[in-house]
């Protein structure tokens, strides 16, 4: 068998963020009565007109900075023209061209093994409007639901030749791409709810062609596990074809979560012509730098720089900037701890076991959103846990206890120690006292200590702590013990 | 108080806030009078409501110019409630939830809407005759077209059915009609008249106006209907036209050019010499004339007819049955669009919706569109060229008087030809205006002058100048 080369191009629809469609007022939101966010515009009703919405096309441009794309300085929208019974209009408003779209000719960097990085390179970021989705009604007999019609959509490509190579960098590709775009807040990102849509076009060919092969295109994603597994199952598929002396069809194939396969939707017969043409309903438009930069201003630090930042300037390790720099808000939360006086380290540690496990348990987050309510703890209180535990105020272990109580109570870390009476013992006498104690309670474990087990150490350090509820140095526990077997 | 439907829409107006009559009776007038010519597709009677809203804003002083006012809109402009088909029977049974921008403007400002008047089918063409519904007649002869888009409102505001009414021009369908009827027509400048509800033919060349027996009544109903509107992106972000130094200028040291290229004999005998009188009287009265030649605007019909269906095509891709007007059955979506479509346009629409489509087709996009963007765009600039130096561009109007019903339909390209003088207007978005300046073979005859983007206002005081120098009031023999 030869040995098969795949190339995967990627077109991800995202829809954006704004209150309303791109081209009317109607609210954008999931779900609801079918058609009751619609109006005259969306609707596609004769003599409605297209207004643009300018925060959609900020959106468009911030993405398209982030993906370190080439502004067009001169952009039109285009009119897309097809009969679908779920396009009102009979065409879309979309952008046509290779450098007319918002941004074109970027590049996105995607991990790969190793701790090295790939460049995929990007086509174009382009602003366009969603259809409306057609259902099945109850009694029979199809129906058509508007309300995602018009909803701003942003379509990334990548560029062609594809970078993409293995199901596993497609799949990186598409969660680096959504970690971004729910980053800059262009896009929540949500794969199940189709407001995030990715469609790879896999094709193979023999190792050492210079023709890419047939690509087919793959539809209904709902996740990138599904992107990792269709893509795979399509090179599989296709390299199977093409051993048996068949032919791979340009084709759109279905997504089958269940069986984990692939199926054809349709076949391609033949180039659909789009006639695209300026929409006359919408003047050009022209991006001067002031706007440019003005939208640049609000990308700020990307997560993969912040990922490499938060490496050389705390010390902390891959994985931990990278479980930290995940999401926005949790990276940001990290970083207003370190200004109100946390220790990088410790941050991070209290964010990503105690911190991060409560807030799983009681469906709490750092942010009120998506019926999360908002955690109690704030970066100041654990800035002032590390603080108490770095200047020896407590150990530990009574830190978790702490942590416990105020995540319930939101108290203050200070406060609650000084009410339980928390504080450290690092008072030798009193933890000499406590050791002598532990000794005379305990003789058979003195009796084994005699003879040769050491190890019983432990359990009399353990024995002091609880003695002292918590709150003895465990240095000087365990000095205080050493001594007391008069090591 | 069958002479309340002689008095001009300003005459009406200042009647009703001398209260020399009622907004209802004025209205009531009106409504009662028969369509002889086939002016109406939908004649509503006057909704006592809006009147008496009338009626209280002039009782309160508040009235302006054409407050209680009656009007007739073309069919192709949404009206909330009232059946608007744009005489096709895709749209047989269609009723807006909305207002175009133009009715809301005028409802607020108390005009009485006595109904939708007939046109070519979605505005295709110059004689009315594509009309799904019945063909409207010429006042002046009712053998005769009212010509087109607009006949019925033109036939209307001739034949006093009504004392203004709306129309749509893409190129020179309210000119063209005021010209064979002998009333006044006036495209304002792109931009300045909201679209939005205007049922969309060619996008970057349709454009809404008014219709009047004089220049001043359509300065007042301009001044009405005009203004920014965020609901069209191509609005311009400019004030309402103003009617307000209308009667304040003067002809002496104007300067107008005559383009050779729309005086050619194309135009009949009878049009370049009623054309040429006036302009003789405007000489007397200190009009410098200025001969200029733009060769463009003999490709101009050739372009007209690449931009416009392809705009259409586009345009006219929402009449698929699914959401609105009656539904032709079919196997499977794609022959229930090709049914509905297939027998609900008329053959006119059909054939520029073929046209529309191959000119925007890959492969032909570059030798047509695009190439006719091109020619357009050289056309604009040398007009504007012309207007830097010049108050406005004088011609005939159209290159013929009213024609016989039925005499140009074997001969499209004849049809077509009518918009020769009055498509460079919609071309380069420039307003214009047709006003009458007398009569060949007993048919009226129009003007037609075009002048500078935005300077509607100096366009409407010299249309106004000329009209009182020319002294021309024609009115249809029976009327
Ligand atoms: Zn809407």
């Amino acid at each position: 068998m030869a040995n098969y080369v795949l190339s995967v191009g990627m077109e991800v629809h995202a829809e954006l963020l704004t209150e309303s469609k791109m081209f009317c007022r109607c609210q954008v939101a999931f779900g609801g009565e079918p058609n009751s966010r619609v109006c005259p515009v969306c609707l596609g009703l004769p003599g409605a007109l297209p207004v643009p919405n300018k925060h959609a096309i900020e959106l468009v441009m911030k993405t398209a900075l982030a993906l370190n794309c080439t502004i067009a300085r001169d952009s039109v929208f285009h009119r897309k023209n097809y009969f679908y019974p779920d396009l009102p209009k009979g065409y879309q408003i979309s952008q046509y061209g290779e450098t007319n779209p918002i941004g074109y000719h970027g590049w996105i960097d995607i991990p790969t093994e190793g701790g090295k990085t790939k460049r995929i390179k990007i086509a174009r970021v382009h602003l366009e409007e969603d259809t409306g989705k057609l259902m099945h009604l109850p009694g029979g007999g199809s129906g058509v639901d508007l309300n995602r019609a018009g909803v701003p959509l942003m379509e990334i490509v990548t560029a062609f030749p594809p970078d993409i190579e293995s199901p596993e960098e497609a799949k990186e590709y598409g969660e680096r791409l959504r970690q971004l775009l729910v980053y800059l807040g262009v896009c929540d990102g949500k794969m199940e709810e189709g407001s995030m849509r990715a469609e790879p076009n896999p094709s193979v060919r023999p190792e050492g062609s210079e023709t890419y092969g047939v690509k087919t295109e793959l539809k209904n994603l709902g996740s990138f596990r599904s992107v990792f597994g269709g893509v795979e199952f399509e090179r599989n598929r296709q390299i199977a074809v093409l051993e048996e002396g068949g032919e791979v069809y340009q084709e759109t194939r279905g997504w089958n979560e269940d069986t984990q396969a692939s199926y054809v939707m349709r076949v391609k017969e033949s180039e659909n012509d789009y006639r695209y043409f300026p929409c006359p309903d919408l003047m050009p438009m022209h991006f001067d730098d002031a706007m440019i930069e003005r939208v640049r201003a609000t990308i700020g630090e990307l997560p993969i720089a912040k990922w490499q930042r938060y490496q050389s300037e705390f010390g902390l390790s891959e994985y931990d900037a990278g479980v930290l720099t995940a999401e926005r808000p949790w990276a940001e939360f990290f970083e207003a701890c370190v200004r109100e006086g946390a220790d990088p380290k410790a941050a991070c540690n209290w964010m990503n076991s105690d911190f991060a496990r409560l807030l799983n348990e009681t469906g709490q987050s750092v942010v009120a959103h998506e019926g999360r309510t908002l955690s109690r703890v704030t970066p100041k209180h654990i800035a002032e846990l590390t603080t108490l535990i770095a200047n020896g105020t407590i150990n530990g272990k009574i830190g978790k206890q702490v942590f416990g109580d105020m995540f319930e109570s939101g108290h203050m870390p200070k406060a609650i120690v000084e009410a339980a009476g928390l504080t450290q013992v690092s008072d030798t006498g009193q933890v000499d006292t406590w050791a002598a104690e532990v000794c005379a309670e305990n003789p058979d474990v003195i009796e084994k200590y005699r003879n040769g087990q050491t190890n019983v150490i432990g359990f009399l350090v353990g024995q002091l702590m609880k003695k002292s509820q918590g709150r003895a140095n465990p240095q000087l526990a365990q000095e205080a013990i050493r001594k007391a077997l008069g090591e | 108080m069958s002479s309340l439907t002689e008095l001009s829409a300003t005459e009406i107006g200042a009647l009703l806030r001398s209260r020399g009559a009622s907004v209802i009776e004025v209205a009531q007038a009106f409504a009662s009078k028969e369509d002889t010519v086939g002016a109406f597709i939908t004649r509503s009677a006057p909704d006592s409501e809006a009147c008496a809203r009338a009626q209280v804003m002039i009782d309160a002083g508040e009235g302006s110019a054409l407050t209680g006012v009656p009007i007739a809109l073309k069919d192709n402009i949404s009206t909330r409630g009232l059946l608007t088909t744009c005489a096709s029977r895709i749209l047989s049974n269609y009723i807006p939830p909305y207002n175009a921008m133009v009715v809301d403007k005028l409802e607020s400002q108390g005009l009485i809407s006595l109904g939708k008047t007939n046109l070519d089918e979605f505005a295709f063409g110059a004689s009315t005759e594509t009309s799904a519904y019945h063909v409207t007649r010429n006042p002046w002869d009712l053998e005769r077209s009212p010509g087109g888009s607009s006949g019925g409102s033109a036939a209307a505001v001739a034949a006093h059915l009504s004392p203004v009414a709306l129309g749509s021009d893409t190129g020179g369908s309210i000119r063209q009609p005021a010209s064979l009827c002998g009333i006044v027509g006036y495209k304002p400048t792109y931009g300045r008249v909201s679209r939005y509800g205007l049922v969309a033919f060619a996008s970057s060349l349709d454009q809404i106006g008014p219709f009047g027996r004089s220049v001043e009544d359509c300065a007042h109903l301009a001044a009405v209907i005009s203004g920014h509107d965020h609901h069209d992106a191509t609005s311009l972000p400019t004030d309402p036209i103003s009617a307000r130094d209308l009667k304040t200028g003067s002809l002496k040291g104007k300067r107008i050019a005559i383009p050779s290229e729309l005086f050619d004999d194309s135009a009949e005998p009878g049009v370049l010499a009623s054309v040429d009188s006036a302009i003789q009287a405007l000489k007397g009265e200190g009009v410098e004339f200025v001969p200029v030649s733009i060769p463009e605007i003999t490709v101009g019909v050739t372009t007209y007819y690449i931009i416009a269906p392809a705009e259409a095509s586009s345009n006219l891709a929402r009449f698929d049955g699914v959401r609105f007007g009656p539904r032709e059955s079919g196997d499977g979506h794609v022959n229930v669009v090709a049914e509905t479509r297939g027998k609900l346009f008329g053959k006119e629409v059909r054939t520029r919706i073929v046209v529309g489509t191959y000119v925007l087709s890959a492969g032909y996009y570059d030798a047509y569109y695009l190439r006719a963007q091109q020619v357009r765009g050289k056309m604009a600039a040398k007009f504007e060229q012309v207007l830097s130096t010049c108050d406005a561009i004088l011609s005939p109007t159209s290159p013929c008087v009213a024609f016989k019903i039925g005499e140009l339909e074997g001969d499209p390209l004849a049809l077509k030809l009518l918009d020769y003088c009055t498509i460079p207007a919609n071309m380069g978005g420039f307003p214009a205006i047709s006003l009458p300046c007398g009569l060949s073979d007993g048919l009226p005859v129009g003007l037609q002058l075009l002048g500078g983007i935005s300077r509607d206002e100096d366009l409407l005081q010299l249309a106004y100048s000329v009209e009182q120098c020319l002294g021309v009031k024609i009115t249809p023999p029976k009327m």
